[in-house]
């Protein structure tokens, strides 16, 4: 039988990337579907009751849902190439755990360093760059966070370069001057096509949020 | 090489019940090391230095934290009695509903613990809309995961222990088995279960500690 996948996502999602960054490392053909926040979709409302957002995956009808989980689906179902998690259960255990990190942490903070001001603001900075030290603490001189190869934690946390632009213009800081690791890492995995082809321009990121 | 294999608990801490259900089911010989979360071990601290939570799990001196994580980790380090299904779409299924237990159906009853009053009857809606939903993915099965205890089933079952608890303390229900009958069959059912039955800590002592909690949490929210 030949494989029907479907992808509902917003261009701008940081956690619709991921997703289609994993479907790129696989190699998988899929048809994009681009809903509309504004607007969701009967498709979306249908396929994701629960929660209403995207990502949402359709693999031969059926939809999975939440980013992180989509990825492990898609490391379970297309196994034979490019494997996105470690095969040791120890080494599997540490990428699960940074990933919920990263989706614990990063998404809540970055938003307020950009949807707040003064005080709120403040403080925002000033966790965004203690989650972020505590992220190049553990990537350490390691070129990936899965160490050699490109996988689970770096998939998590690189889609949010795409909106480094954003952090930065209403943080008014500069995030290379901070954690310049991080900054080194993000650009070593834009290396990647996957990645390159997934991530849009910062730019244009911040562009669309002004004009929303 | 023989297996060393330790676990960071508290008495209460019903996240941390998740794993000794895994390693119980498993037959995992374990030791157990209580914590104080007032007063943190430095073995505590050390072995997840990021969240000083517990549970850890503590294998041949590798620690894994988040209790999740764990679960996963205890399945595919020991491979009798799979609490997962083979299927990798069963598999996402239980993922997803295993993170809106701990992302909404598990703070939105905290929500409901920490109020009183007229605020307490509105939070007590999204709670039940919550328990709805599981009443839905039980209909036509004794457990979450099936016919037999799975991931999913250890993922909720602090609703099994938790809800009476927290309703006696409240003097307020949340669960009405009327409207939910299979979610209140399956709570009893596993509350009831070989090995889960053994691990419930005493029932008398969460009263008191819950008690002592939510007197606490309404007098910090109470207007001055």
């Amino acid at each position: 039988m030949v494989d029907e996948v479907v992808l509902l996502d917003l261009w701008a999602s940081m956690f619709g990337m991921r997703v289609r960054i994993a479907l790129a490392e696989k190699g998988v053909k899929y048809e994009y579907m681009e809903d509309d926040w504004r607007n969701k979709s009967d498709l979306l409302l249908k396929m994701n009751p629960l929660h209403k957002k995207v990502p949402v995956l359709i693999h031969n009808g059926k939809p999975v849902c939440e980013s992180l989980i989509i990825v492990q689906y898609i490391d379970e179902v297309w196994k034979d190439k490019s494997p996105l998690l470690p095969s040791d259960p120890y080494q599997r255990a540490q990428a699960r755990f940074w990933a919920d990190f990263v989706d614990n942490k990063v998404y809540g903070v970055s938003r307020r360093v950009w949807a707040t001001k003064g005080e709120e603001q403040e403080a925002a900075k000033q966790e965004f760059f203690e989650i972020f030290k505590i992220l190049e603490g553990e990537l350490g001189d390691k070129p990936y966070f899965g160490g050699e190869t490109f996988g689970f934690v770096d998939i998590a946390l690189v889609t949010f370069y795409s909106w480094f632009y954003v952090y930065e213009t209403f943080g008014k800081f500069s995030i290379e001057a901070e954690c310049p690791t991080i900054i080194a890492w993000a650009k070593r995995c834009m290396q990647k096509e996957s990645v390159a082809k997934t991530l849009p321009d910062q730019k244009k990121v911040l562009e669309s949020l002004l004009s929303s | 090489m023989a297996e060393e294999v330790k676990l960071f608990r508290t008495w209460s801490s019903p996240v941390a019940l998740r794993v000794i259900w895994a390693l119980e089911l498993k037959g995992i010989p374990y030791e157990v090391i209580l914590e104080d979360l007032s007063n943190k071990s430095s073995l505590l601290l050390q072995y997840n230095p990021i969240h000083k939570k517990v549970p850890v799990l503590v294998h041949n001196g590798k620690s894994i934290a988040e209790s999740l994580v764990i679960l996963e980790y205890v399945e595919e380090t020991w491979k009798q009695t799979p609490l997962l299904p083979e299927d990798p779409y069963e598999r996402a299924m239980e993922r997803f509903w295993a993170k809106f237990g701990d992302d909404k159906v598990l703070p939105s009853l905290w929500n409901v613990f920490n109020k009183q009053g007229k605020d307490q009857e509105e939070a007590i809606v999204p709670a039940q809309e919550n328990l709805t939903y599981l009443e839905e993915l039980l209909r036509g099965k004794i457990f979450f995961s099936g016919e037999r205890i799975g991931f999913l089933d250890l993922a909720f079952g602090w609703l099994a222990n938790m809800v009476s608890v927290f309703e006696e303390v409240m003097g307020a229900t949340v669960l009405d088995n009327q409207k939910l009958p299979s979610l209140s069959a399956w709570m009893k059912n596993f509350m009831d279960a070989p090995i889960i039955k053994e691990s419930w800590p005493p029932r008398d002592k969460l009263i008191t500690k819950y008690q002592a909690l939510r007197e606490a949490r309404i007098e910090k929210e109470a207007p001055k």
